[in-house]
């Protein structure tokens, strides 16, 4: 028994069912990351010093990632145009490449905690520390995630691209939506835990 | 040996592992309703330690183990007890019930489709529950034993208690996880997959309600997923987002960093948990109002008005959360915006119940045990609504605050209202499940025997809040003057729960008895109007025969000039 409206959009709504799953999951995603933020906020507002960031972290490394992954952003927004005018080599390769800058954007990342917990700065060591690895770490999560997913449609998933290439085409924008959300959240981390 | 090797995966596939919303709404059904029975049994031990404090437990008692030495229950285990009956009854009973077993069985089939738009979605959020709740009952088996800081788990007691929280937290991800791809799956298929001619303007109020619920789970549980994983790392990471610097504990100052604010759990929790107050009493609204129509046989009154109330109640319940936390001192300002927020949701609330109770006039009723149950769901709902009131603003908040009286107000909404609408639904939706009816004497007798017991539990706390007994005292208030003279209803309260709990074997012989030997139902025993009715009794797999067309509105009862008195929305023309 096959599900409608898996490839097609229904004609008064105008969506395919993924598209709005994946809108609502992000839906979701933003009261969970804007539950944490309210938290970061609350608690900073009512402490009576706080450390500053851009002192206590690697701006640095964190600039890096910054640009590593909005990098990749780009290159999965590309490799999903790519998928949808059926360039398939040329869009396999773009999602290669969003899945080498994620990688290494985990790489930096557990660099910088590897500094952090060898300085005998742990999440326990005050708020400002625990703001950030439970930030930066459920964000981590999300990445790892992200890679996941990713890995299935290179590897594993990519043979629907000959069965169904329109549905395999709305898997990557799906995950494309999800690739940006994360990347967002990545850019609010940097500016107000790292700059701020 | 070929036969056997095909019929496992088979076997398997269809009852275990299905992703048909049939099969897994009636695994939610089930697991629900075992929950609620275990959740009801934890309070019947409670209600001994009331009744007879520090006399040993009869019957289960020698079982309780260390928790309960020579059957006495010790104070960590009655607050394991509280917290464990307030987590199983919400979480693991009366909302996968609601949205978990009816939600999955009813919507698809109400709206005409074949199944839910994202049938491995569902499969998924299923077992995500059914994980979370094991996690949650095998905390009693710890060496601490289970979570002893309330459904509520404010820090910092949350935090430095020995008991079970972690397994807590870890249980409600799961949980806050199955309910993402519920609701995730619930919305996109009531959106996506309704029948030809199915306007939103002709959805059964039913659909509408889950619709709304749906996205009350989507955007409230988050944040109680961001205030989680901070409790988590407070308690295995030793930060200290809510445990405030200087903290003493058994004497003892709490060697941790400091700085963090208990509030703002509090906050985070109750910005889920006030929705959640809707979660628990939209579906059953929706249930309610299915049921009226069929049984009076005419429209439901307002059909509009309801819709629109209850898209109202959803919104406007996002913005009510602070009224739990009148008494932390969070400010008069703040007090007064969520005390005018609580007072304004009270207004679409109002409308539908009036809506349902003017369905009744004039109208030729007939009393089937399910409309029994949801004719006593109106009263009992609006006792538990209007002493709501009180609660929402301030001042006398401050008083009734951890009162037996907020006890008794939130268990008239929950209880003799969400549950005797789920018990309605269960008698009203059984013959479409099985293809058999329930035993009418019997429900008779079960509805009977619990409504008046409801009453007799839950009407004496009135009383004893308003006499200003706390509701968190393990003697039951013994040790206080002031709780003197209502000290004794405990005993009343406790009884009436043990015969109430006797009167739910009456339900639980009829559900097993009626589901092989109950009167054979054909497709549409009620004479009802709704797509649900256009499929088999039970419906078979892919639900319609053919794909059905909605030619009307839902309530199409009792047209002037029409034959019957019922016209369904998948016939073209009056019958």
């Amino acid at each position: 028994m096959d599900v409608p409206y898996t490839i097609e959009p229904r004609t008064d709504t105008g969506l395919y069912n993924a598209q709005l799953g994946v809108w609502l999951f992000i839906a979701s995603e933003v009261m969970l990351f804007g539950a944490l933020f309210s938290g970061y906020a609350l608690l900073r507002t009512g402490a009576d010093a706080w450390p500053s960031g851009s002192r206590h972290l690697a701006v640095t490394l964190g600039g890096v990632n910054t640009f590593v992954l909005i990098a990749s952003s780009i290159v999965m927004a590309l490799a999903v145009r790519s998928l949808r005018h059926a360039q398939w080599r040329r869009g396999r390769r773009e999602l290669a490449i969003t899945w080498v800058l994620g990688l290494v954007f985990l790489v930096i990342k557990a660099y910088e905690y590897r500094e952090h917990v060898l300085a005998g700065e742990l999440p326990s060591t005050n708020n400002f520390f625990a703001i950030y690895y439970t930030l930066t770490g459920l964000h981590a999560l999300h990445v790892i995630g992200g890679l996941i997913v990713l890995a299935y449609l290179i590897g594993p998933g990519a043979s629907m691209r000959r069965t169904q290439p329109v549905r395999f085409t709305h898997r990557a924008a799906g995950l494309s939506i999800y690739w940006q959300f994360v990347d967002i959240v990545w850019i609010l981390v940097f500016l107000t835990v790292y700059l701020l | 040996m070929k036969s056997g090797s095909e019929a496992r995966p088979a076997f398997w596939r269809s009852y275990v592992f299905s992703q048909d919303h049939k099969v897994v709404g009636l695994q939610y059904a089930l697991t629900a309703l075992v929950f609620l029975l275990i959740g009801f049994t934890l309070v019947m031990i409670m209600r001994w330690q009331l009744a007879h404090p520090g006399l040993p437990v009869p019957v289960v008692g020698p079982w309780l183990g260390a928790r309960a030495p020579q059957g006495i229950i010790l104070p960590e285990f009655y607050n394991a007890l509280t917290a464990m009956h307030g987590t199983i009854m919400v979480f693991l009973g009366i909302v996968p019930l609601a949205v978990g077993g009816f939600g999955n069985y009813l919507v698809p089939l109400q709206i005409g489709a074949a199944d839910m738009a994202f049938p491995k979605l569902n499969l998924a959020s299923y077992w995500w529950y059914l994980a979370g709740g094991v996690l949650m009952l095998a905390s009693f088996f710890l060496p601490g034993g289970a979570p002893q800081s309330g459904w509520t788990s404010y820090p910092p007691l949350a935090i430095v208690n020995q008991g079970g929280q972690t397994w807590w937290l870890v249980g409600m991800l799961c949980l806050i996880t199955s309910s993402l791809l519920g609701s995730v799956n619930f919305i996109t298929t009531i959106v996506q997959l309704r029948a030809p001619g199915l306007t939103f303007s002709r959805l059964p109020f039913f659909v509408w309600s889950q619709l709304v619920t749906s996205f009350l789970l989507l955007l409230a549980f988050p944040p109680l997923e961001g205030a989680a994983i901070f409790q988590l790392m407070d308690r295995l990471a030793g930060t200290s987002f809510f445990l405030p610097s200087g903290l003493v504990v058994s004497g003892r100052v709490l060697h941790n960093a400091g700085g963090g604010n208990p509030l703002l759990w509090q906050h985070l929790f109750w910005f889920l948990a006030h929705p959640e107050v809707y979660v628990l009493i939209l579906p059953a609204m929706g249930i309610v109002a299915e049921i009226i129509a069929v049984n009076t046989r005419k429209p439901l009154f307002g059909y509009r008005a309801l819709v629109h109330s209850s898209v109202a109640i959803g919104f406007m319940s996002l913005i009510v959360w602070a009224h739990h936390m009148f008494i932390t001192g969070m400010g008069t300002t703040m007090s007064s915006f969520f005390q005018t927020t609580t007072i304004l949701i009270s207004i679409p609330s109002v409308v539908i119940l009036t809506c349902l109770f003017l369905s009744l006039w004039g109208a030729s009723i007939r009393f089937t045990t399910p409309m029994l149950f949801a004719l006593a769901f109106l009263p009992m709902f609006g006792i538990g609504g209007l002493t709501g009131l009180p609660l929402g603003l301030a001042p006398a908040g401050l008083h009734l605050h951890d009162t037996y009286y907020v006890v008794a107000h939130f268990h008239y909404i929950v209880a003799p209202g969400t549950i005797f609408a789920l018990f309605a639904g269960v008698y009203h939706w059984f013959p479409k499940v099985t293809g058999r009816r329930m035993n009418g004497p019997l429900g008779w007798l079960h509805f009977a025997g619990t409504f008046v017991c409801m009453n007799l539990i839950f009407m004496p706390m009135f009383v004893q809040g308003l006499a200003g007994m706390n509701r968190r005292l393990y003697d039951g208030g013994l040790q206080y003057t002031l709780d003197r003279n209502v000290v004794g209803l405990h005993l009343l309260i406790s009884r009436a729960a043990w015969v109430m709990g006797i009167f739910q074997v009456l339900f639980i012989v009829n559900v097993f008895w009626s589901a092989w030997r109950g009167s054979r139902a054909e497709e549409n025993p009620w004479e009802a109007t709704t797509l649900e009715w256009a499929s088999a009794s039970p419906p078979a797999h892919g639900n319609f025969a053919s794909p059905p067309i909605a030619y009307r509105g839902p309530y199409d009862y009792s047209a002037p000039g029409a034959r019957l008195d019922f016209t369904p929305q998948f016939a073209r023309d009056e019958i």
